[in-house]
């Protein structure tokens, strides 16, 4: 057991109430993306998602992810219901803060993980279904690949691949099971056919800057300590961000003929998601050369889905998946010893392994959850079914599963 | 008594409000509609996805007057809704059965 340092324990507790934020706001992002008559539905199944994950945390999901390794593929059962997790650090994770404060910080990106995939599935999901899907895929599949990447004697961590803040456990993953979760669940009736365009562009913005505001805490809390890798990973994120909008902008410009609003938002976001596994391993211009071209790509990732004729309704594979590996082979591209001792150097620094290895690390990731989350997804349809009828679909989630609308007619 | 529709450019309410108002209309209702006449929609793009919107927002007032007035009242609207742009919108003419004031019970004529 460590000496607490309150500078990093209050610096930890900021960064976790940020990333706390960062899913009501991922609830926003979304919410304005949907038909007016699905908006509560999908701001639901954020908010409603951190409650569940959050339970779940502290009864099995911290010690599956970070108890006592077994085979490097799982943590044990040593810390069930935080049994022994208290106000003393654990030398092995964050050794100068209270364990149960890195165990509500890791708490927060559990929640927001399954949280993203909603946007894949948006708009014809059962609540029932939604919730036994986000209950088993965070303990199936979030929680031993944050094992993988995070805890010690995880395979991922000890092959010596990098991620930083959750490029693959968090983007990668959640962008493989939202591509699996298209393919199971189908489109919406009349995609493709009728206009679905966004019902409130100004709660998707609001969204966005809460998410970039969030993000904050999710990179550069996750140096766990408050010193100058936290301070790295403050300003790549912001300056990926900022090029990432101007990426995504610039693109559709030249393809559409205009910039949008909802483009500014998407780009801040694609570029935040690209530098989550490389804000505490890549310098300030490394970080904007990976923004700018994190936001452009992404902005042509999202019409892939209308060349192959999946229905990912808010872009979960465009954004997360594409800028989520984009990040974490840069990563193997970009990362500098010099700006963090305990990596090595990327390719474009003299290093060609680390690419070998982030490779892996993509490819795994994009794997196991694939699979698994079709595994689960084709159970829980076998059993109580995974779509709303027709009839609830066209009334929309909000009345169909809710019985609430998100907007009165009059007062 | 007639009831007038007129299907107007929304920029336009408040002026083709004044006007009536100047003739002595003293209430009208106003909603806002969606349509397509000769007028062609705008593109929308979301996410490089562009769409055609062929319903372009409108306004709609309606307005009840007496046979009298129907004349001044369409030709106030016409003149003052007018910026000679295909768009500008329409003016329907109904004959009006009854009507009747909802506080005092007064009828027709009386309840205008």
């Amino acid at each position: 057991m460590g000496a607490i340092n309150t500078g990093d324990t209050a610096f930890l507790l900021i960064s976790a109430a940020l990333v706390m934020f960062m899913t009501p706001g991922l609830a926003l992002f979304y919410g304005g993306m949907v038909r007016q008559k699905n908006v509560l539905g999908t701001l639901m199944q954020s908010f409603f998602a951190l409650a569940l994950v959050t339970v779940l945390w502290v009864l099995v999901g911290y010690t599956l992810a970070f108890g006592p390794d077994k085979f490097g593929l799982i943590g044990g059962l040593k810390w069930l219901g935080l049994n022994g997790v208290g106000q003393l650090p654990d030398k092995a994770y964050a050794a100068t803060v209270p364990a149960l404060v890195f165990m509500a910080y890791q708490g927060m990106f559990a929640g927001i993980t399954p949280a993203l995939i909603t946007g894949a599935f948006a708009e014809r999901m059962k609540f029932s279904a939604f919730i036994v899907f986000t209950a088993v895929w965070s303990l199936v599949v979030y929680a031993p690949m944050a094992h993988w990447v995070w805890g010690v004697g995880g395979w991922i961590r000890t092959l010596g691949a990098l991620d930083f803040a959750g490029g693959t456990v968090v983007h990668i993953s959640s962008g493989a099971a939202a591509l699996a979760a298209v393919l199971v669940i189908g489109k919406r009736k009349g995609f493709a056919a009728e206009i679905m365009h966004p019902h409130n562009i100004p709660m998707t913005v609001t969204g966005a800057a809460i998410l970039w505001f969030g993000w904050f805490g999710f990179n550069a809390g996750s140096a766990l300590t408050s010193g100058g890798l936290a301070g790295l990973a403050f300003a790549t994120t912001h300056i990926s961000a900022a090029a990432a909008c101007l990426g995504w902008v610039t693109a559709e410009w030249l393809k559409t003929g205009k910039p949008t609003t909802l483009g500014a938002a998407s780009g801040a976001v694609a570029g935040l998601v690209a530098i989550t596994p490389a804000a505490g391993f890549i310098g300030p211009l490394s970080a904007l050369a990976l923004g700018f071209i994190a936001g452009a790509v992404c902005f042509y990732a999202v019409s892939l889905k209308w060349r192959f004729g999946y229905d990912d309704s808010l872009d979960v594979v465009g954004v997360h998946l594409v800028g989520g590996t984009l990040g974490a082979l840069a990563t193997g591209l970009l990362a500098q010893k010099v700006l963090n001792g305990a990596v090595a150097d990327g390719l474009l620094f003299g290093n060609a392994a680390l690419l070998g290895k982030q490779a892996v690390a993509v490819a795994a990731t994009i794997i196991y959850s694939f699979v698994a989350t079709t595994v689960i997804l084709r159970v829980i349809d076998a059993v109580i079914g995974l779509r709303v009828s027709d009839e609830n679909e066209n009334v929309g989630l909000d009345l169909s599963q809710h019985s609430e609308v998100g907007y009165v007619w009059h007062e | 008594m007639k009831k007038i529709e007129a299907i107007i450019k929304p920029f336009k309410l408040d002026e083709v409000k004044n006007a009536l108002h100047e003739i002595g209309i003293q209430g009208l209702t106003v909603t806002e509609v969606r349509g397509f006449g000769r007028q062609k929609g705008h593109t929308e793009i979301y996410r490089g996805a562009e769409y055609q919107i062929d319903f372009i927002p409108k306004v709609k007032i309606e307005i009840v007057v007496v046979d009298e007035m129907v004349d001044d009242v369409v030709r106030v609207i016409q003149e003052t809704a007018k910026t000679g742009e295909i768009g500008d919108g329409k003016i329907f003419i109904f004959p009006a059965e009854g009507a009747v004031r909802i506080r005092t019970g007064e009828r027709d004529k009386d309840a205008l």
